[in-house]
Formats: structure tokens, sequence, C-alpha cells
């Protein structure tokens, strides 16, 4: 059987590495290349990079660092960024990424999840979902890092994504990104559960603990982590690092 | 120096890095000259099995490699698709394979909660006793891959098997020749291993 995936998402911002809090206020981390070399030492399972201006500026990805991030990276990894072509997506899986992760285009451009899947299979054609409340306190599907809201459901984009040949769904809680509160174990299940395809979780998770509520009361497949792999604790310095296996695995195991 | 064969399928550049990480002397070419001349080869490949025989098929390549696995017996090792054209033919295609270990291809079976293709981590356990895999320390685990996995005909044949709703190889070997289903120019620590322990055969 496949382990249960705890994978690093580092968010790029320019050339270089930040973590944000709900999308918004940002920290600067450091040099992507240096995450990835102790991401290496680490043995991680894989790991994800997203651009996060890409889209809000109109850009193409970084083919440029996204080749110096390969070179060094001995495990799968997945981009996701300002990605609006398939050709974009051929440049990217031809640097050596396994996987890409639409967002923002493909809002306006399903048929774009279509396109890479069928070119080169639903497990290198991620979607990424990022997920807000309104002032109804409705979950809303929001694109460009956050900054324009959709009339989407998340349920319902989930099932279409999915429909339209999507191999996995990164799920992003924006209320809870950076804040070490908890997941939204509450989004996480009304999407998993209502696809086939796995929804790796992202957003909240403070602790080991929290991991375990993703998979066991979300129904994640696997979960994502941002602050917790950058800093050393809630409101401490820069440490790029990974919760201890072992301890993971006997959460995981509990339930 | 480790002879990385380019039949134009598949990322190479991160096995290089690999090797480049390991200090290891590695090439990727496509030239006929060059590969007659290797004294061990990689076969790497992604993609369909069909496409990828007809590709060594194509002009010299084919007879080159058969000198460098059958006579010369120098190692080889396939990478994945590269490991599954070791074999008699494969169920994804209809073209023979390369036929230098007795094995073939077959499609991984979908099954209730099991998704095709194997995509992630896996363990393997220890199946022969091979140069390759005993240095591999008890929880190696490999990044994986694909959606057809291979079955060989005599255990002997066999060094790692995995499980994905069925047993299968994910790693062969007869003499000379080697093959590995994962990746291991993306299974870090334990990827390094195998392609380490490759290179000092």
């Amino acid at each position: 059987m496949v382990r249960t995936r705890i994978i690093p998402t580092l968010l790029l911002r320019n050339e270089s590495l930040v973590k944000t809090v709900k999308f918004g206020k940002f920290s600067y981390i450091g040099d992507p290349c240096n995450a990835v070399r102790i991401f290496n030492e680490l043995e991680v399972d894989e790991l994800v990079f997203l651009d996060i201006l890409a889209s809000p500026r109109g850009t193409e990805p970084n083919y440029k660092l996204l080749r110096d991030i390969a070179d060094e990276c001995f495990m799968p990894m997945g981009y996701g960024g300002g990605i609006k072509t398939a050709e974009q997506a051929h440049k990217i899986f031809s640097i050596g990424f396994e996987k890409v992760f639409l967002n923002t285009s493909i809002v306006n451009n399903p048929n774009l999840i279509e396109q890479i899947s069928t070119a080169y299979g639903s497990q290198a054609t991620a979607v990424s979902i990022d997920v807000k409340k309104n002032i109804f306190g409705n979950y809303k599907v929001v694109t460009c890092g956050g900054r324009k809201r959709t009339a989407l459901d998340p349920v319902i984009w989930a099932k279409e994504a999915e429909k339209m040949g999507a191999g996995e769904i990164l799920l992003t809680a924006v209320d809870c990104e950076g804040t070490w509160q908890g997941m939204d174990c509450d989004l996480i299940s009304k999407v998993s559960s209502a696809v086939n395809i796995p929804v790796i979780a992202q957003g909240g998770a403070g602790n080991i603990g929290d991991i375990g509520e993703g998979i066991d009361r979300g129904g994640a497949s696997a979960v994502a982590l941002g602050s917790m792999v950058v800093f050393q604790k809630q409101g401490m310095g820069v440490l790029v690092n990974f919760p201890d296996k072992k301890l993971i695995e006997v959460e995981l195991g509990k339930h | 120096m480790i002879t990385i064969v380019d039949y134009g399928l598949g990322n190479l550049g991160s096995i290089k890095n690999m090797f480049n990480r390991l200090g290891i002397p590695s090439l990727i070419t496509s030239d006929i000259d060059q590969i007659s001349s290797a004294s061990k080869i990689l076969l790497p490949g992604v993609g369909s099995f069909d496409n990828a025989m007809s590709r060594i098929n194509h002009g010299s390549l084919r007879k080159v490699l058969d000198l460098k696995a059958l006579e010369e017996c120098i190692p080889i090792m396939g990478i994945c698709l590269g490991m599954q054209l070791l074999t008699n033919g494969s169920e994804e295609g209809s073209l023979p394979g390369l036929g230098w270990v007795p094995s073939k291809a077959v499609r991984i079976p979908a099954q209730q909660g099991l998704k095709v293709p194997h995509m992630g981590w896996n363990k393997v356990l220890p199946t022969s006793r091979s140069k390759l895999t005993e240095n591999l320390p008890n929880n190696a685990r490999f990044y994986f891959v694909h959606s057809y996995c291979v079955k060989v005909e005599h255990t002997k044949y066999s060094i790692l098997k995995t499980n994905h709703g069925i047993d299968f190889d994910a790693a062969i070997q007869n003499n000379n020749i080697f093959g590995v289903q994962f990746h291991p120019e993306k299974s870090h620590k334990f990827g390094m291993q195998i392609l380490q322990t490759f290179a000092d055969i």
C-alpha cells in the first residue's frame, strides 16, 4: 500500500521562499534551493512549490528558478502558479517536475485540465482549490492568490475537476492558512467525500495531532504542511524542518 | 563512467543530477559510437512500451545494445519503462521486448480502493540475493509511477518485490542485466544507494 503522504508546500515569491498567513502577510524564509537541499536530507516524500505571484501578475512560471530547484531535488516534485497552457505544463514536466497544479486559469478554462490530463496522465495533473468562507459563512472558491472571489462551490468545483481528468486535489482553507490553529476538517470532509481522487488538505496544521485530524476526521489522503516545516514553532524563527516520522506514524496509527 | 542512453523518451536530467551529486561520472547520449564503447549502461524510459521499442529498434541502437548486454556482458540497468523493456513483451504493446530477462509486463489490475497508476512511495522486500540490493537498509522505500508491472518467469530473476493490490517484481536481474521499476533518481537516500551500488558493480 502507498503510505499516507505528508507534503511540504513551499511558497515562491520572486526568487525567494516565503510563508504567508491567510494568503496575506508574509515572512521571508530564504533561498528555495537551500531549502530543497535540507528536505533531501530529511527524506521527505515529495515537495510542492507554489509561485504566489505568477497569477496575480499574469506572468509565466519562472522556468530558470524551477530548473535550479530540479537540479537539487531528489524526490518527486509538483509545481503550481501561472500555468495557462498545456505547452507551459510541458515545459515544467521536461524540467523534471512530476506534477502540475492548476488553479486560477482553469476557472475560466476548465478544458486545460482535460488537455494536460490527456497528454500527460491524470497522475501528473493536479488541481489546486483555494477556499474562503463568504460573509454568509458559505465556502466559496477564490483564485489569483485569494484576490478574486468566485461563486463556485468547492465541492461542485472539485467534482468538475475530477470529471475533467484531475488526478488529485490540493485543497487549501485560506482562513486557516498560516494560523497554526488546526485544519478545517468540515471543509476537507465535504470535498474528500465527494470525489474519488486523493485530496491533499492544506491550511492550519500546527502539530502532528492536526495532521491526524485532517486524515481521520477530514478524510484527506494526504496533508500539506507550510508553517510547520519552515518555522521552529509558532512565532519563532525560521527553521527548515520536518516533523518526526516515528511520531507521525504513531499518530496516524491511532486512527 | 555510466552511459545513460537517450532514445528520445523521458527526462534524463534528474538521473544525471543524482550521479553528479554522488560524484560519479555519467554521460547522456544517443550517439551509437559512445554507446558502443560504454562500460556501464543505464536504460531509462517514460512513456509507452511500443513507442520505446520502436525507437530502440530503429537504426543500429538495438544491435549495439544486444551486443553490449549479451556478448560483452557489461552491467546494464533499466529504470521504470526501461526495466519493462528488458522483458519478452508487455500487455501494453504488441512489439516484443529486448528479451534479456525471462519475464513479461502485465497491466496492474484495478481493484477497489487501489488506484492505477501505482504512484507514490512503497516499501520493497528482497527476494533473491543480489549485489545491487545487498546494501539496502530494511526500511528501504522507493518512488513508483507505473500502470504495468513485471512478472518474472522464475523467482531467481526477482531481486525485490513490492505490492500494490498484487505482488510484483520491483527489481529484477539476469546476470549482468538489472532492472528497477521505481525511480531511484526520485527516491533520495535509497535511490542514491542503488545508483551508487550499480556504479560500484
